[in-house]
């Protein structure tokens, strides 16, 4: 996907347009007990420095295990089989893994969903979030001490001195998810992937969270990659979408293009979804079923089963994604007649 | 024990019979806390709720509100400290041994957790025809039960043939789904849903919620809807009740209070809730909270939300708000909103 940003300041010296991140065709095969089957199926995408892609979806459409393809943290049981993901103009996934982890935090960066699980339970925090500086700066114990105050100061945590030696049970859920960010931030990196980063948090305390990730995106000029099932998380804070669905990317494009005038069948049937555009008393126009299985994604168009438009050629042949030439893309045979519904 | 004995006694000047017309439910002043002396952690702090029948009351607020503890409460698994509990006229904690059970089959309850709240080594017909062996005059035989199971299976939109597959087999969605089916197989009038679809894909979700507002008109089921997601509850609600730590803070019909929140506290959760506007408008409107709920250990002193309130004074630390009324609608504050939107 092109995006239209202005230009923005180029990572170690390459030229402006290339993006700090570039995905393309990634493939993803997942081995279960039931067989193998095809988790991400030819996601592209890419995204600039200081911009925000949302990658949309829901459960199990593969956004997440695009996000961890990406950082290199996928599952044992899962394995890329094709594709590229470009950092700085190189393809990480021919990367050996110990160049790959050089890239972990200075370049690419991740913040999980769940920050219980995702800070280690019997180490202080300070020193987990010190620990970047200690792999990637070779700072001293002390020095990385001071480093974590000062990001746990940047992200808000009151009394960051004494907290530093708190444990992570020790703080609420959005002091812990501040703690991660701080440590996805501690390097600097170009790439800051954030992985459903509110969802387990409180509506007030999200509020808070998106604002300092905006902040923080801003002061160090990130590319920003928000993965959410959250349609007004997108709408408020992206500035493209690739919308996902059954391991495939159905649409793509910047988002209030893409959410005023949705070019994929499930894209309008999200937005329609949405209850905040419904009336009281009446039924909210719902999309019919559920989303396939992963074993069970049909040949042809993999939204046949559920959208209002299906004919004889989305069972037989499974669209592409088409560009239309403005910046948007979208995988549907007739996507046309829903500019007219 | 003895302290619901008396308020039986009390009660049994009434009339017995249950009186149609009432609510279907009325809580009035209902506290409980937990544990001992320093350690006491108030979870209900004079919590009224009142509901009629077939009426969905929205219960929101953030984590640590009380919310959670009011559902069960609501159930009969909590017994409050103090304040009474009245279903159809009768108060649950009062009754024993089959009058319970027969309690016990009006209301029921939707949970949050799907991965938690399923047996791994039942299968969904098991799941959802279980409380079938604790209530056996429901759906007497096993043809009828298995008939029944299919139709709740596909009520929630399940397929007939995930009856016989685990929990494991299915999506957090489709388990919740099952949580559902599984509420409605005992036809209850009052179901408490915690945040019943939080966990549900969004065009999932949309599904979930016709069904239960369908059943409403269908069945006349009244609901308990605890959610934190505002969009939601505005649309499935009759009435609105906002929750702050143990403490109703704001009531009334759904459209007054998201049209015109009065307290401060609802103003910011409106605001904080990204709204679907492609424009990107956000920002400037939002009335910003700082900081997070304080201890339920440790409640602020005068208005529990003085400590993140934008608008409070020296008056908020060292009085305990008013009641400000204005028709059904309520809230508790020294300085309320002017009653206006808070968004457009």
């Amino acid at each position: 996907m092109t995006t239209t940003a202005a230009p923005s300041p180029s990572a170690a010296g390459l030229p402006d347009d290339t993006p700090a991140l570039d995905v393309e065709g990634l493939r993803v095969d997942l081995s279960t007990p039931s067989g193998r089957v095809r988790a991400v199926d030819g996601v592209s995408f890419s995204v600039r420095r200081g911009r925000t892609l949302a990658l949309l979806g829901e459960s199990g459409c593969g956004k997440s295990m695009t996000a961890l393809s990406v950082v290199g943290l996928l599952d044992p049981a899962a394995e890329v089989t094709g594709g590229a993901v470009r950092v700085r103009g190189d393809d990480t996934l021919r990367m050996t893994p110990a160049e790959r982890r050089k890239l972990a935090g200075p370049v690419l960066s991740i913040v999980f969903q769940d920050a219980l699980t995702a800070l280690n339970p019997v180490q202080p925090v300070g020193r987990q979030i010190g620990e970047p500086f200690r792999i990637h700066r070779g700072l001293s114990r002390r020095e990385a001490h001071e480093k974590a105050v000062e990001l746990m100061t940047r992200v808000g945590i009151p009394e960051p001195r004494q907290r530093a030696r708190s444990y992570p049970h020790q703080f609420s859920g959005g002091m812990r998810q501040r703690l991660l960010i701080a440590m996805a931030v501690a390097l600097d990196p170009d790439v800051l992937i954030a992985d459903e980063p509110t969802t387990a948090l409180d509506v007030t305390v999200q509020a808070q969270i998106m604002r300092l990730l905006r902040d923080l995106q801003d002061e160090r000029e990130m590319a920003l990659v928000l993965i959410t099932h959250d349609l007004a998380v997108v709408a408020q804070r992206a500035d493209d979408v690739v919308v996902m669905y059954a391991g495939t990317v159905v649409e793509n494009g910047p988002v209030r293009e893409v959410f005023a005038a949705p070019r994929h069948p499930y894209t309008r049937g999200l937005l329609d979804s949405v209850p905040e555009h419904a009336v009281r008393g009446r039924p909210l126009p719902a999309v019919p079923g559920s989303p396939p299985e992963l074993s069970a994604v049909p040949a042809g168009c993999v939204f046949q089963d559920r959208c209002p438009l299906v004919r004889e050629r989305c069972v037989q042949e499974r669209p592409v994604l088409r560009a239309s030439g403005d910046g948007r893309t979208a995988a549907c045979h007739f996507s046309e007649e829903l500019d007219r519904v | 024990m003895s302290e619901s004995r008396a308020i039986t006694a009390v009660e049994g000047q009434r009339p017995d019979v249950p009186e149609e017309s009432g609510p279907l439910l009325e809580v009035k002043g209902v506290t409980k806390t937990f544990g001992h002396g320093r350690r006491r952690l108030t979870a209900l702090d004079g919590v009224d709720i009142r509901l009629g029948r077939g009426e969905t009351l929205g219960l929101v607020g953030e984590s640590g509100c009380g919310k959670s503890t009011l559902a069960r409460v609501l159930l009969g698994l909590e017994r409050p400290d103090a304040g009474t509990v009245r279903f159809d006229g009768t108060d649950p904690f009062a009754l024993r041994g089959k009058e319970l059970l027969a309690w016990r089959r009006r209301v029921q309850m939707v949970f949050q957790d799907p991965f938690a709240s399923l047996n791994a080594r039942m299968s969904a017909a098991d799941l959802i025809g279980e409380p079938w062996r604790t209530h056996r005059d429901v759906v007497p035989d096993a043809k009828a039960r298995e008939k029944r199971v299919r139709e709740l299976l596909s009520l929630v939109g399940l397929r007939a043939s995930d009856a016989h597959r685990y929990p494991n087999e299915f999506s957090g969605g489709q388990r919740q789904r099952i949580g559902i089916a599984r509420a409605l197989a005992l036809d209850p009038d009052l179901i408490v849903c915690d945040e019943p679809v939080s966990a549900l894909d969004l065009s999932v979700q949309a599904q979930v919620l016709n069904v239960l507002s369908e059943l409403r008109e269908r069945l006349g089921v009244a609901y308990v809807f605890i959610s934190h997601d505002l969009s939601v509850v505005r649309y499935i609600s009759d009435r609105v009740t906002v929750m702050y730590l143990g403490k109703v803070i704001e009531h009334g019909a759904t459209e007054d209070v998201f049209e015109r929140p009065r307290h401060p506290y609802t103003g910011a959760l409106m605001s904080a809730a990204p709204v679907l506007d492609a424009s990107g408008a956000s920002g400037d409107r939002e009335i910003q909270l700082t900081g997070e709920i304080p201890s339920p250990f440790d409640i602020p002193s005068g208005c529990r939300f003085r400590t993140r309130c934008p608008r409070a004074e020296d008056l908020c630390a060292l009085e305990a708000p008013p009641v400000v009324e204005g028709g059904s609608h309520s809230a508790l504050c020294h300085f309320p909103l002017e009653g206006v939107a808070a968004r457009a």
